[in-house]
């Protein structure tokens, strides 16, 4: 290549100062060597050589001013080249011939092209269905989570579980309680308080291509690891064009506690829920905790997998059968009516099913639907039941702003408008740091009174 | 008061491990892939064609030559920072894949989807190609987690500069490595710059070979600019690692001669340090007057390696222009795995 061209030296730069000639005509250069100074508003730039050569002729003058990007400046010649191989260009403003156009100039030349393609839809599995006569057993929340493990664990050598307190403490919630007597020390790993440091260290072990349950003591502490989660996780699959996986669990208790203060209550459901690549599950009840972990262990892809610290103890029925799988994506009509949509998920659905079981007895048909995931978020099964209701109401714990509230109200108005019979009405936390004394933070948090005066107002009950 | 250093001092050239004259001529192809390679990004970018980002390893190439010519291919794992393109070449990703993802084409190693700082390869064992300073360090440690767990034998390389060496989750990564017995080497590449700012404005200790201390990590400073010493070092490192006794620290004292990306303009350092680097500890230049002094190769034969090299890089460049950008479809594919 005997032309020698202005550089482009930051995104940016479309044109620039010649200041200053560092070689003068006969001279020989090899890689490497300074060619010329070049000066932009931004700073003064050296236009190094790539190939050698002798400089057969220099096409700018030093200090001319707004010489386009990809002009041609100089002339250089290989060995054994003539000046004849290189076309005269002096003066020309613009290059004689584009040797190439940058991909974005490329887009602009051709607006049609830049049509974006229709997203994939998702589509979610129906729960499967449970064998004729199957025995319903009676157990926590803890325990669902704690047996989910347990057979995932059995079933995989790859699964492992990493946290603070996870096996010699028994877990700071009980959720890891005797898995490592099971597994041993080298599957159930006790952490130092280190989030930031063993969330990539888990992260990089699935890329190498294990299947890390990174428990987090509580999600608060996961803000130190969210780098982690977010850039290196949920982005891998995507910025290898599909090469390296992170099949992983990322989990813990979220959401407000009881009396913990303001960095120990917070919802981080619209946080995750925002970020392709992840998936995300808040189950409420004990049985779609234990289907919807085991599910999220055996994910191809990180799992962010928001518990609640208050609904561990609540017990619940799960089918005692020998791989309860429960497919991620799909919501759970909890009950079925006609006359309003109440949506929640995780600790929101215990103000919603007791608003409901109220709202029922006061003769208003209530369709209750649990998310359970946020991403995919199913707002297939939202939408229709709108279409039916006309009515929507959503409950969750977390801030107003930007919350999985927002993005249903969104939703249903982009796809079922004309089925609205009044304003979709969000049930949320209120907007605020948690206040730590009680009747600040019964305060700071929904309510069922709170739900039953949205269905009110939606249905012009009140 | 009296402190016993824990980690022996870059060596001197007077007790420089010996190279075979096969070990330069390779070390010599690997450092010039790499510096061929590098000028014609840079030009590349020049042109428009490559956009964003561009962090080019003109002056280091020692480092990642030596290292893995000390490494088993194919088996240990290699992470490093954003100034990766380097590591890929001399881990024998095709050149050609590597420049078409810089120009953000369909044929580039990430399908055009991931640019200049993410890149990867699960058959040769490189996990990037990590845009975010310092992550790669936990990640590299979570790679010799998963060697650890398997039992297989592999020991993780993990490559960070002297700015990430001053990042928190690479202190809480020493600290696991070293509590669990991971097989990582953590080689720190001190180019002296962390962006614009130099170690001396940066760090309050900048010997970061000790950065391991108070772990008990031991650490060795290592002449960076000398592919001997590097690979002497990486050799002994990567087998205390390999052996069961867990991390080990390498601080290569290397270079950069270009900008921290190609729009720096480098003002923050004199003219003359450049010069003097590139002038009297040009790594390849080293190689390069061993292999003709000690009569391994003539001036002739060194000339047909650098046009096999040029070759080389031509075409790659030549693919990485005329190779279609990905098809519009690309921007829905590889966001999660459909189970």
């Amino acid at each position: 290549m005997p032309q020698i061209l202005m550089p482009a030296l930051s995104p940016t730069m479309e044109e620039g100062k010649l200041s200053k000639w560092l070689v003068k005509v006969g001279d020989t250069v090899k890689s490497g060597d300074v060619l010329a100074e070049i000066e932009t508003d931004k700073a003064t730039m050296e236009v190094e050589s790539v190939d050698e050569g002798v400089v057969k002729e220099l096409l700018v003058e030093e200090g001319t001013e707004g010489v386009k990007v990809n002009t041609p400046i100089a002339l250089v010649l290989a060995e054994g080249e003539t000046a004849e191989a290189a076309p005269a260009a002096k003066t020309v403003p613009e290059p004689a011939e584009a040797p190439v156009v940058p991909a974005e100039k490329a887009a602009e030349a051709a607006p049609s092209a830049a049509a974006v393609p229709a997203a994939p839809k998702f589509e979610a599995q129906s729960d499967p269905d449970l064998p004729e006569g199957v025995e319903m057993v009676e157990m926590t929340v803890r325990q669902a989570l704690n047996e989910a493990m347990a057979e995932e664990l059995r079933r995989d050598k790859d699964v492992f579980v990493m946290g603070e307190e996870v096996a010699e403490y028994q877990g700071a919630y009980k959720i890891t309680q005797n898995l490592l007597q099971e597994f041993g020390p080298e599957r159930i790993i006790d952490t130092p308080i280190t989030e930031h440091g063993f969330a990539g260290l888990a992260v990089g072990a699935a890329f190498a291509g294990l299947k890390p349950i990174v428990e987090f003591m509580t999600w608060n502490f996961a803000m130190q690891a969210i780098d982690q989660i977010i850039n290196s996780a949920a982005k891998q699959l995507y910025m290898s064009g599909g090469q390296v996986k992170a099949p992983m669990v990322f989990r813990g208790p979220n959401g407000p506690a009881a009396r913990v203060g303001a960095q120990h209550s917070q919802d981080y459901s619209a946080w995750y829920s925002h970020v392709p690549g992840l998936t995300v599950i808040a189950p409420y009840s004990a049985a779609d905790a234990k289907g919807l972990l085991k599910a999220a262990i055996r994910s191809p892809n990180p799992v962010v997998f928001l518990e609640n610290e208050i609904l561990y103890g609540s017990t619940g029925l799960v089918p005692k059968v020998d791989d309860f799988l429960l497919p991620i994506g799909k919501a759970r009509i909890a009950r079925k009516g006609a006359d309003v949509t109440v949506v929640s998920f995780s600790m929101g659905m215990r103000y919603a099913t007791q608003a409901t079981e109220k709202l029922v007895a006061a003769g208003v048909d209530v369709e209750l639907i649990d998310l359970r995931t946020l991403r995919p978020l199913d707002s297939d099964t939202v939408v229709e039941s709108v279409k039916k209701t006309g009515r929507l109401v959503t409950v969750e714990e977390g801030w107003p702003q930007g919350g999985i509230g927002s993005e249903l109200s969104a939703r249903v108005m982009e796809q079922a408008f004309d089925y609205l019979d009044a304003p979709v009405m969000r049930v949320t936390g209120k907007d605020v740091p948690m206040p730590y004394a009680a009747n600040l933070e019964k305060l700071a948090l929904p309510n069922v009174d709170e739900v039953i005066a949205a269905v009110n107002a939606v249905t012009y009950r009140s | 008061m009296a402190r016993k250093p824990v980690a022996s001092k870059a060596k001197t050239q007077s007790n420089v491990p010996e190279f075979t004259g096969e070990q330069d001529l390779e070390a010599y192809r690997e450092m010039l892939l790499i510096r061929r390679f590098e000028e014609k990004a840079g030009q590349m970018y020049g042109m428009g064609l490559i956009g964003g980002f561009c962090h080019l390893y003109i002056g280091q190439e020692a480092v990642v030559t030596g290292v893995t010519m000390a490494s088993e291919k194919g088996k240990d794992a290699q992470i490093t920072g954003y100034r990766d393109h380097g590591h890929m070449l001399v881990m024998g990703l095709d050149p050609k894949g590597v420049m078409a993802e810089l120009t953000g084409r369909q044929g580039g190693l990430s399908k055009g989807k991931g640019g200049s700082m993410h890149m990867f390869s699960n058959e040769h064992k490189f996990y990037g190609g990590n845009g975010i300073v310092g992550a790669q360090v936990s990640l590299g440690a979570g790679l010799a987690f998963a060697a650890k767990y398997r039992g297989d034998g592999s020991v993780s390389i993990a490559y960070f500069g002297d700015g990430a060496a001053n990042q928190g989750q690479v202190y809480e990564s020493f600290n696991m490595a070293k509590l669990w017995k991971l097989p990582v080497v953590f080689i720190i590449e001190n180019n002296k710059y962390a962006m614009g700012t130099s170690i001396e404005r940066a760090a309050a200790t900048t010997d970061f070979s000790q950065r391991g201390l108070s772990f008990d990590i031991p650490g060795e400073q290592v002449d960076g600019m000398d592919v001997r010493m590097v690979y002497d070092a990486a050799r002994r490192a990567i087998e205390h690692a390999r052996s069961g006794k867990g991390p080990f620290i390498l601080e290569m004292l290397t270079y950069r001669y270009r900008g921290h990306s190609m729009s720096d303009p480098a003002k923050y350092r004199t003219k003359d340090e450049v010069t003097k680097y590139r002038q009297e500890r040009d790594p390849i230049e080293q190689v390069k007057a061993r292999l003709i002094e000690g009569g391994f190769q003539t001036e002739d034969e060194l000339k047909k390696i650098e046009n096999d090299i040029r070759a080389i890089v031509t075409e790659a460049a030549d693919f990485a222009t005329n190779d279609p950008e990905p098809d519009a479809s690309e921007l829905w594919t590889d966001i999660t795995i459909s189970a």
